[in-house]
């Protein structure tokens, strides 16, 4: 079925930009907060979403199509990234009974550690 | 038009803010899902109706999914909890706002350098399928196989 | 005959090679031979001339044996000039040579480098002679600079004790830094007159500059610091005591009698030029009046029987400076033979004496020798008699004309009369100190006297010249300017010539008679400390020690690490510690890089949006 080209009303790309910006730096700062791997993760999410975001308004704004192949290129990475990292973290877990957290003064990561 | 997306980036930013100071995971998550519906909403206002589909399938209903499943699976409980408030405290806060706040004004400044108004045009997903097969053809079948590395990663790390 | 002039430098120049090329495995008797032997063949040939020279009549004689160097302006002929002046030394440095050599055959007997010490005398005659006979500055200077190395080579003659070692270098560094002085006073002179060659740079300057004027004071003050090095003067005498390091005859003929009096001769031949910077002139007078006093002060409380003569001779060299300073000019080259022979006589008898008495030199050891030694007994005394100026001896004539010039002398007083009147009352006061302590008192050891005709001989004909010398008339006239003939009144006279045999007197009251204690008086309180300042030289060594040799130490301990590589080190060590900072953000804690992420992406884009 063929969507019929409309023409829409204009939003200035600088507020979508704004918009990616502001929730980058809201992920940022939660990978930078939080000490559980899962929320840090999460916030990576965060992140690469709004990223795809920006891919976005940015297509629209010139009218073509390669930001919304890049939108889905990140989609496809942030899939493979979650996959893995949810994997090592459920067998982590199990292991040590509670979900892994990264401090502050964490030790150092060695080749026995998270990978 | 605007109304729809000024309104959704609205409920994106607070659902995103809701997310990174949530003890509990669960409700994180959900918070996020909501975030990331509401970009949806914004996709489809900027003429992305594909990508906004997208998202909401795969991110939304596959990687979030996934998430909480292995959050439930995990079973981490009240202990989880306390401990991330334990940890959560106010103070925490500081050094990334801290870096946060002029990091955010910097991009805002840089974003505003150029006042450009544009035409949106929709972009269908016909487009979107022509390109695929076509010039980017390429990515596609990297993009598989990244989609196959990550699999026999997590299915190998998830072993032990 | 005068143009067998050029064998005199060259006969013991033959001789050294000789002594050289055989690396001392001549016999001892053949070495000695050709040793003493050349000294005396280059004094038969400097008779020869010099007695055609005095029967020419003429005032000089040049001859020219090649060109050293012709560059550009610069002609600098190997030389030989001869007048007044240089005959006088030439016949003092051949006639005393050779008695010393004849001596020292007899002393260094049974030395096991016999050889090698009569090669480098030979060497020093060689390189003396040409410095008297040059006719030009640079030759001159070749010679000073050959003596100076003789005279390290013979004063660290017995190499093996290091403390030998050390006096020669101290010798030859002082005199090193005279000789730097003197370099750049001839590189002025040649500037300033465009030529090397003595009479005809005089001449020059005479014509170009202007009396007192700064060229003139630049260059006379520069050959004075030449000068002063060589003889062993204020500033540069320290060398000269510590010089007795080294066999005795080479203390008679170097530092007696031919080395030390080469700074006089030098400024004798440049009078001229010190005529035209009157206040240098003045100056060479007040160097030579303040080192007789100090040297004269400091020969009082010496107790080895080889450093009494050796400040004894500084103080007399000083005399010759008074003497220049005051325009006596050949005053200054007629003490200077007389010197030459009473100083060679006491130098060789005080090796007599050491001889017998079994290698000792400290006279508070000897004592009462007057029957034991009879022979270096009377010759000594006509030595001191001649070092006092004892009315009658050779030494009475020289010093007189000396005091009277410098009565005439009246700038600044009569200070430098009255410095050498004092300074004749502490000769006689040291001279006679000395004889007493040796010859006279309680004998404590005893002493066997050394004889034969070649330690003998040559002291006897010594003594006749200590004697006679001062009837010599010498032909210095068309070399000088004219002298007024000085008629001191006959008070003057007497006042001269009895005031000094005070200190005569003084020493024979405290040291025969015993009515001072000596011991008392330098024992304790005031006393002990002048003794202790005039024994070390007025603490002139101290003072050297203190302002140049610890800044020069202190500057190459702190440049010991060189400071031009720790340029390098430090660039390495700056390269290190970066390194140190930096691996230092190497954590391993993954916050911590997740942070730094974040802070280095606010510093890009900061910095994207600020460019």
């Amino acid at each position: 079925m063929e969507m019929p080209t409309v023409t829409m009303q204009v939003i200035p790309m600088e507020h979508g930009l704004l918009l990616a910006a502001i929730l980058f730096i809201m992920g940022m700062v939660g990978v930078l907060t939080r000490r559980n791997l899962v929320f840090i993760l999460m916030s990576l999410e965060i992140m690469l979403n709004a990223t795809g975001l920006a891919f976005i308004v940015a297509s629209s704004h010139w009218g073509q199509v390669d930001g919304q192949i890049m939108f889905l290129m990140i989609l496809s990475l942030a899939a493979a990234e979650v996959a893995v990292a949810l994997g090592r973290i459920a067998a982590v877990s199990k292991a040590q009974n509670t979900g892994y957290q990264c401090t502050w003064r964490d030790e150092r990561l060695g080749p026995d550690s998270l990978f | 038009m605007s109304v729809l997306f000024y309104g959704s980036a609205i409920i994106a930013v607070l659902a995103t803010l809701l997310v990174i100071t949530r003890t509990n995971i669960v409700h994180a998550l959900l918070y996020f899902i909501v975030s990331l519906l509401a970009i949806a909403v914004i996709f489809y206002t900027l003429g992305a109706p594909f990508a906004a589909a997208l998202e909401i399938i795969v991110y939304a209903g596959a990687i979030m999914v996934m998430f909480l499943f292995v959050v439930m699976m995990l079973n981490l409980g009240q202990v989880t909890q306390d401990q991330e408030k334990a940890w959560l405290t106010p103070s925490v806060w500081i050094g990334p706002s801290i870096m946060a706040v002029p990091l955010l004004v910097a991009v805002i400044y840089a974003i505003n350098l150029n006042q450009e108004q544009m035409a949106h045009t929709v972009v269908g997903g016909k487009e979107i399928g022509v390109a695929l097969f076509g010039p980017y053809v390429l990515a596609v079948e990297l993009a598989s196989m990244l989609l196959l590395a990550g699999l026999v990663g997590a299915y190998h790390l998830a072993r032990k | 005959m005068l143009d067998l002039l050029w064998l005199v430098p060259v006969i013991p120049f033959i001789g050294f090679l000789i002594l050289t090329l055989t690396f001392g495995k001549l016999p001892q008797l053949a070495a000695g031979i050709v040793g003493a032997g050349s000294i005396g063949l280059s004094f038969v040939f400097a008779f020869l001339a010099g007695s055609s020279f005095l029967g020419a009549e003429i005032s000089s004689y040049s001859q020219t044996l090649w060109t050293w160097m012709s560059v550009g302006d610069l002609e600098v002929g190997f030389t030989l000039y001869l007048d007044g002046v240089s005959l006088v030394m030439m016949y003092v440095i051949t006639g005393i040579g050779f008695l010393i050599h004849v001596y020292a055959t007899g002393y260094m007997s049974g030395d096991p480098s016999f050889a090698r010490f009569f090669s480098y005398m030979n060497l020093f005659v060689s390189a003396m002679l040409i410095l008297v006979l040059a006719d030009n500055l640079a030759l001159l200077f070749m010679g000073w600079e050959g003596v100076g190395l003789c005279s390290y080579l013979l004063i660290g003659f017995w190499y093996k004790d290091p403390n030998n070692g050390y006096c020669a270098r101290k010798a030859f560094v002082m005199t090193r830094v005279g000789d730097a002085f003197m370099a750049i006073g001839l590189f002025t002179l040649f500037v300033s007159t465009g030529t090397l060659n003595i009479q005809e740079a005089m001449l020059e300057a005479e014509a170009q500059w202007v009396v007192g004027s700064g060229v003139a004071t630049a260059v006379t003050l520069l050959l004075l610091g030449g000068a002063v090095g060589k003889s062993a003067q204020l500033p540069l005498q320290t060398w000269l005591p510590d010089a007795m390091a080294g066999p005795t005859p080479i203390s008679a003929l170097i530092h007696a009698a031919t080395m030390v009096t080469a700074g006089v001769y030098l400024i004798a031949r440049t009078h001229v030029l010190y005529l035209l910077a009157p206040e240098v002139q003045y100056l060479v007078g007040v160097i030579g009046a303040i080192t007789l006093l100090m040297a004269g002060f400091t020969a009082l409380t010496q107790s080895d029987i080889k450093k009494v003569l050796a400040f004894s001779t500084v103080s007399q060299i000083g005399y010759m400076f008074l003497a220049l300073g005051v325009g006596a000019w050949s005053s200054a080259i007629f003490h200077l033979m007389t010197h030459a022979f009473f100083k060679a006589l006491l130098f060789l008898t005080a090796g007599s004496i050491i001889l017998a008495m079994h290698h000792e030199q400290d006279i508070f050891k000897m004592g009462g020798l007057r029957k034991d030694l009879r022979w270096s007994h009377a010759l000594f005394l006509i030595g001191t008699l001649g070092l006092v100026a004892f009315p009658g001896f050779s030494g009475f004539f020289s010093k007189e004309e000396i005091l009277a010039s410098a009565m005439e002398n009246h700038d600044g007083g009569y200070i430098l009369y009255l410095a050498g009147l004092l300074g004749a009352v502490m000769t006689y006061l040291y001279s006679f100190r000395l004889y007493f302590l040796v010859f006279y008192g309680k004998k404590t050891h005893d002493g066997h006297e050394v004889m034969g005709l070649h330690l003998q001989g040559p002291l006897v004909l010594l003594a006749i010249g200590a004697v006679f010398a001062g009837f010599i008339h010498i032909p210095v006239e068309g070399v000088f300017p004219e002298m007024e003939e000085h008629h001191p009144s006959v008070m003057a006279q007497a006042a001269m010539i009895l005031l000094p045999m005070l200190g005569g007197l003084l020493a024979w009251w405290v040291f025969v008679k015993g009515k001072v204690d000596t011991e008392k008086l330098a024992g304790q309180g005031f006393g002990a400390k002048l003794h202790r300042f005039w024994f070390t030289q007025w603490g002139m060594d101290w003072l050297y020690d203190k302002i140049i040799v610890t800044p020069y130490t202190w500057l190459a301990e702190v440049n010991k690490n060189d400071f031009i590589d720790s340029i390098y080190n430090g660039s390495a060590r700056a390269v290190r510690f970066c390194h140190e900072v930096m691996s230092e953000t190497q954590t391993g804690q993954l916050r911590w890089y997740a942070i730094s992420i974040a802070y280095g992406l606010l510093l890009l884009v900061v910095l994207g949006v600020l460019l």
